[in-house]
């Protein structure tokens, strides 16, 4: 197993921000973490790499290759075998040619002839190399971006929110670029609050809301609403454009138990108690009602 | 694109060369219209008061036509400005010699005091701004803080009195003032004999000058430090050392340098407070006695000058922004 976590709960201050959290991840498996803004992705994907203020608080259990991710081997692993891949613009040096930054700052002959070939293969001009981070597109940007993760031979790629603000064709490359990794044998993690980019390029899907997970699934199940098992799944599917579009609000309720328990039309008197995680084929539900016998996590 | 970029430049320091020469001729206006309405009779101060006393008043005419002082103030600020422009800068009343040689003069043993305790504050300040930023919140960072706060809010001339209490008058390590030893001949005095006159107005300059970069420095250290892209250095794995070596300093020293530049004109304000404390014969001194003394021509080439000197250092931090800085450098058209 490439990457496994484990009873992962992230607090900031008071504020539990994750609850619970837990993955698989093998190697060549793209994974994608969907949820709404603000949901704490981002904050999740700052803690495997540990580069998260000091008021952030990861408990649980985090291992790689299945051996605990501690700070002295996220030292010798970041970089090289585990990479992020950023949001934006603001995460490069606004004063540092950017060919200098996929290099890592070293100005040797070596680095920069990878750099060059780095951004040859993704289509760019050599001349990018001398530019500065503000002269890029946000296109450019991204592919900056694996560029610099594709400077060493990464095992384990974490993308957090790679998409947001670009042109749905750019989007779709640059997450093509993510699954090229993945086929290269990487474990790709990628967080999105783009279903529809997820589910076109994922193979396994977490859907997250209020910090919990809801439902894990293969991507494939969302093609249909029947393969998916948790209301909110089901929703997000009828909200995406090809499925009507069709929009329900929700409000938060603050109950142990299910959010959605005024909202499910099946709903039960039980539903309001803490609800565990059911599997049912190789989707896990974190609901009673959804046809799942066996109890796991 | 890059000629295009320069032509803007140009016209950039063209635009604000100009803005300037007003601004340092309007500055010129106004001084000498203040030392007009200033009290100090520069007759009296100049001749003395029984002098006058006895002075017949034809004797009293003759002198005041002489120095022109019944003249209009309108006529004789052109008349000034005139000869001023023609490099003519009028005779000293004080020191009977031609302005343009005292300044020259005090302007040279100035000088080195200047740019030492500029250099000395912009280089510690910047280094002891980033050290402080760097460990935020560590006693390092504290302590760095407070002596800065503490120093910015301690008047220069009360700070030069300390140091030349402690190092002149008790410990004896440096002379309590001049530029050179008294009661040895010009053509004797070492440059090690200047250098060790001009220790301590240095070192009060500098100290004076350091609180600001340091503040300065600490605060961008500290954001630069919280920034994503600080984030993602540290995601591949970059040491504390690498990651302020390469970000670091870099996104520090470019304001860094603006301020120093800007800041030239703190560092002459000083040298006024601090020449004066140290006896020191600089620039500094000489406008206080020229103010004090009523001799108009010499307080106004000075003032002329410091007004250069504040505004040659305001423009060139501007300018220099404008080079090193690759954003502004490329998106010229919003100068």
């Amino acid at each position: 197993m490439l990457l496994e976590m484990e009873h992962v709960t992230i607090t900031v201050g008071q504020k539990n921000i994750l609850k619970d959290f837990f993955l698989t991840m093998q190697e060549g498996e793209f994974v994608a973490l969907v949820g709404a803004s603000g949901s704490g992705k981002s904050i999740l994907a700052h803690s495997i790499i540990g580069i998260t203020p000091k008021n952030v608080i990861c408990n649980g259990t985090i291992k790689y290759k299945g051996s605990i991710l501690t700070e002295e081997k996220k030292a010798t692993l970041l970089g090289n075998e585990i990479v992020l891949i950023p949001q934006n613009t603001s995460y490069l040096d606004p004063l540092m040619k950017v060919g200098f930054q996929v290099a890592k700052g070293k100005k040797d002959k070596k680095s920069l002839e990878k750099v060059k070939n780095l951004f040859q293969k993704y289509h760019m001009e050599e001349s990018a190399i001398h530019k500065y981070p503000f002269m890029l597109s946000g296109g450019m940007t991204r592919r900056v971006f694996i560029s610099s993760a594709l400077m060493e031979t990464p095992k384990l790629v974490i993308a957090d929110e790679p998409t947001p603000g670009l042109h749905k064709e750019v989007a779709q490359q640059v997450v093509s670029h993510f699954r090229e990794m993945a086929d290269m044998g990487a474990g790709v993690f990628m967080i999105t609050h783009d279903l529809d980019l997820a589910i076109s390029t994922a193979d396994k899907i977490i859907v997250l809301y209020d910090g919990k997970i809801m439902e894990v699934t293969k991507a494939i199940n969302f093609q249909s609403e029947d393969t998916l098992y948790h209301y909110y799944t089901k929703e997000l599917w009828k909200c995406m454009p090809k499925n009507g579009f069709y929009h329900s609000p929700i409000q938060q309720t603050s109950t142990e138990g299910c959010p959605f328990v005024h909202y499910c039309q099946k709903a039960k008197k039980e539903c309001v108690n803490k609800i565990p995680y059911f599997a049912i084929g190789e989707s896990i539900v974190k609901c009673l009602l959804a046809g799942g016998k066996k109890q796991c996590y | 694109m890059a000629i295009k970029g320069e032509l803007i430049l140009i016209k950039y320091i063209l635009k604000s060369g100009i803005r300037m020469i007003l601004l340092i001729l309007a500055i010129s206006i106004a001084a000498f219209f203040l030392m007009t309405i200033s009290p100090i009779d520069p007759l009296q101060t100049n001749v003395g008061q029984t002098a006058l006393g006895i002075m017949s008043q034809e004797q009293i005419e003759q002198l005041q036509m002489y120095w022109g002082t019944n003249e209009n103030v309108v006529e004789r600020y052109l008349t000034w400005i005139k000869d001023f422009i023609s490099g003519d800068m009028g005779t000293s009343l004080l020191y009977h010699q031609p302005v343009h040689d005292v300044i020259v003069q005090r302007l040279f043993n100035s000088m080195g005091i200047l740019l030492c305790a500029w250099l000395l504050s912009g280089i510690f300040g910047v280094i002891l701004g980033m050290l402080a930023g760097a460990n935020e919140g560590s006693i390092v960072d504290t302590s760095i803080k407070g002596i800065a706060i503490l120093f910015s809010s301690t008047p220069v001339f009360w700070f030069a009195l300390i140091v030349l209490l402690l190092f002149s008058v008790w410990l004896k390590w440096f002379p309590i003032g001049f530029s050179v030893p008294i009661g040895v001949m010009a053509e004797n005095v070492s440059l090690l004999d200047k250098i060790h006159h001009g220790v301590l107005p240095t070192f009060v300059l500098s100290i004076a000058g350091m609180p600001n970069i340091i503040l300065h420095t600490r605060e961008k250290m500290s954001s630069v430090l919280k920034s994503d892209y600080i984030l993602f250095a540290r995601a591949l794995g970059k040491t504390k050392k690498q990651i302020l070596w390469q970000h670091g300093l870099r996104n520090v020293l470019l304001p860094a340098i603006t301020l120093q530049f800007a800041s030239i004109s703190e560092i002459f304000s000083g040298s006024i407070l601090a020449e004066q404390v140290f006896s020191y014969p600089g620039l500094g001194q000489i406008a206080v006695t020229a103010g004090l003394g009523g001799d108009m021509p010499l307080l106004l080439a000075v003032v002329v000058i410091c007004a250069c000197f504040v505004c040659g250092g305001n423009f060139l931090a501007d300018i220099i922004y404008h080079i090193i800085d690759p954003r502004i450098q490329v998106k010229g058209k919003q100068l």
